[in-house]
């Protein structure tokens, strides 16, 4: 029993960290006032070029940096078009989630018969090999602990520095900011280059750890869950983790749910993520109506224009 | 420094040639996209985009595959003005074609004229029905409808298939995850002997019609439109905030299913894993190509409908992937946005002050 509980709880782990990256990339992204519904496009993107930079030099740090500028290159265009040619954010995202789902897939056509070596967790001498709590504590990845350290960061960006606040006002009020000199459209650009690399590593998590294999449109939904989950956050750093974790759990209980005797049909467990996405939302409105909505950037996908 | 001035007045010029402009950058981003990847440009050009136009099979193809998109887009048209964003036309249309296909297989025993307009109410009401779980979450408690959507999207093509290995499945099929074929009571009238334009084309164009006098004649129309362009205004105009909601989803959903319907009664003849074939979201493309015009909404359907006969033909011919049609979508609609600024914008050039914050 003891052997199971501790393979669920590494399960989990490795099914929230490619959440927890995009997520966070997205809440950076969705506080400076951008909505940008590209996540999945980003972090297919991410999957692809990580996986064939590591079937090429067998170097995963190659492969996670290639992955990392993969995503803000192609965030590149998404921050181009609503930041500079002012065109609508909703539009813009999909499109951009429809050119990287097609991207991936022209460029991943010779790499579907092709495995990599899995980028294997760490292990600390001593440490893990404590009974139970080792293996719960002190055997990750090292993407694992990134990602954590990412949370940490940018709430610490947010909440902590100038530069954050400053953020955080464009995300509420772009005009005002704008008004008191500062320049909203470069904040806005780097958040949003912010959200691709994190997306892009995210997206190369799947493809490296989860399942070293690439598969076309492997990212199966995940980039909207990543949405989801910064609603869920209701645009709090540290919440992400939560839902990750709990997002992760059910995705991870789809797969035991038969070894425990669960005798349903792998469609309707495969629906568990998605189903729980909207439970949560709806859940987490009828828990506090009026206190989400003042959390949420009053100018989320509001297109900027200068007049001066 | 180059910046953007907005114009005194949209201008007129730019409405017809930013379109022009876009697809002039979209087809030299193709060739460059070729010839990246080794492929002979001016062939594979012609391929995609001149060839489906001349042969008539590809050519009736087109307007087979135009059907679905023309009637999704249209109802997405609705609620796109009204700033309602259905992103899960997709999981309508399956429940739609799992809704008609259903009652369909129930009656496989009977012939009748009316069982037809019975499966095609059936999808219209299962699309609506789904879609109306968006709006219930949108106007009592404000769940983001993008998300709920989308997530429904995911859920009705397992269930979807979860009908199809279960209880659709066909009795005598060896186990293979399809139903019964339609018979000939419920499967779509052609209107082009010999190949597979289905009545489904003449639906749409109606309904594109139909649309365009409600949208621009109708009161209710009108009110969708101000709630879209000025929410404010809408409000104090005294117009209901959810009934807006509500119609622009129930209308997105019914015909959503309805072409979902179509689709199994039509081409397919029945229902199978792979009915969720990425219309619904290609949908959204379209729609936008139009910008939001129902008569529009005809011709970017035909020429998105061009780009995926053409992408098979290109499978065939150059061993390129079908995802260049995905590519090449993404990028007209980018470039399609890009130029739409000069509509509402210029470029001013001016090079001498320095740029103010």
């Amino acid at each position: 029993m003891n052997e199971l509980f501790i393979q669920i709880v590494l399960g989990i782990s490795v099914a929230s960290v490619p959440l927890i990256f995009a997520a966070i990339g997205e809440l950076l992204v969705e506080r400076s006032g951008v909505l940008n519904l590209g996540v999945e496009g980003m972090m297919i993107v991410g999957a692809i070029t990580g996986f064939a930079v590591q079937f090429h030099f067998d170097n995963a740090f190659m492969a996670l940096i290639a992955a990392i500028f993969a995503g803000m290159l192609i965030a590149a265009i998404f921050a181009f078009l609503t930041q500079i040619m002012l065109t609508n954010h909703v539009a813009t995202g999909l499109a951009l989630t429809l050119f990287g789902l097609g991207v991936s897939a022209f460029w991943g056509r010779s790499y579907s018969k092709v495995t990599v070596d899995r980028v294997d967790a760490i292990n600390i001498p001593g440490l893990s090999d404590l009974p139970i709590v080792g293996p719960l504590v002190f055997s990750y990845d090292p993407l694992f602990y990134l990602s954590i350290l990412m949370v940490f960061l940018v709430w610490y960006f947010l909440n902590k520095t100038k530069k954050g606040l400053i953020l955080r006002a464009i995300g509420d009020n772009h005009d005002a900011a704008h008004a008191i000199g500062h320049n909203v459209v470069r904040y806005r650009f780097l958040a949003i280059l912010f959200g691709g690399a994190m997306a892009g590593i995210g997206g190369a998590y799947l493809s490296l750890v989860q399942v070293p294999i690439w598969v076309e449109g492997m990212t199966a939904g995940r980039g909207w869950i990543a949405l989801a989950l910064v609603v869920f956050a209701s645009w709090q750093p540290f919440k992400v983790i939560v839902g990750a974790l709990i997002f992760g759990g059910i995705s991870i209980l789809q797969l035991h749910a038969q070894g425990f005797g669960l005798n349903v049909d792998a469609q309707y467990l495969s629906m568990l993520p998605y189903l729980m996405t909207i439970i949560v939302l709806v859940t987490l409105r009828i828990r506090s109506k009026s206190k989400t909505n003042r959390v949420m950037p009053s100018c989320l996908g509001k297109v900027f224009h200068s007049t001066k | 420094m180059i910046r953007l001035q907005t114009r005194a007045e949209h201008s007129t010029a730019m409405v017809f040639f930013s379109p022009m402009l876009a697809l002039l950058l979209t087809a030299v981003s193709t060739f460059a996209i070729f010839f990246l990847a080794g492929v002979d440009g001016y062939g594979a050009f012609y391929v995609l985009f001149i060839e489906p136009l001349t042969d008539s099979y590809s050519f009736s193809e087109m307007l087979v595959k135009s059907a679905p998109l023309i009637m999704i887009a249209l109802g997405l048209s609705v609620g796109f003005r009204a700033g309602v964003w259905n992103i899960g036309a997709e999981g309508q249309y399956v429940m739609g074609a799992v809704a008609g296909g259903a009652v369909g297989l129930y009656f496989y025993e009977v012939e009748g004229f009316w069982l037809l307009p019975l499966m095609s109410l059936a999808g219209i009401v299962g699309g609506m029905l789904y879609a109306g779980i968006a709006a219930f979450l949108k106007t009592r408690l404000q769940v983001n409808e993008i998300l709920v959507t989308l997530m429904l999207t995911y859920v009705a093509i397992l269930f979807l298939s979860a009908m199809v290995h279960g209880p659709l499945r066909d009795p005598d099929g060896f186990n293979f995850p399809e139903s019964r074929l339609f018979h000939d009571s419920a499967t779509l009238p052609i209107i082009w002997q010999g190949t597979r334009v289905h009545i489904g084309l003449v639906v749409a164009v109606i309904l594109s019609f139909v649309t365009y006098f409600w949208v621009n004649k109708h009161i209710t129309g009108l009110q969708i439109k101000i709630s879209g362009n000025a929410p404010r205004a809408a409000k104090f105009a005294g117009f209901d905030e959810n009934r807006t909601v509500w119609l622009s989803l129930l209308i997105s959903g019914g015909v959503a299913g309805l072409a979902g319907v179509f689709e199994a009664t039509g081409p397919i003849g029945q229902l199978v894993p792979h009915i969720p074939s990425g219309y619904g979201f290609t949908a959204i493309i379209v729609a936008f190509l139009a910008r939001l015009n129902p008569i529009g909404i005809i011709f970017s359907a035909l020429l998105i409908a061009l780009t995926y006969i053409g992408g098979e033909n290109a499978q065939i011919t150059y061993d390129l992937p079908s995802s260049i049609t995905s590519i090449f979508q993404g990028m007209l609609l980018f470039y399609f946005l890009a130029c739409d600024v000069l509509i509402r914008y210029k470029f001013v050039f001016n090079f001498n002050q320095k740029h103010q914050p």
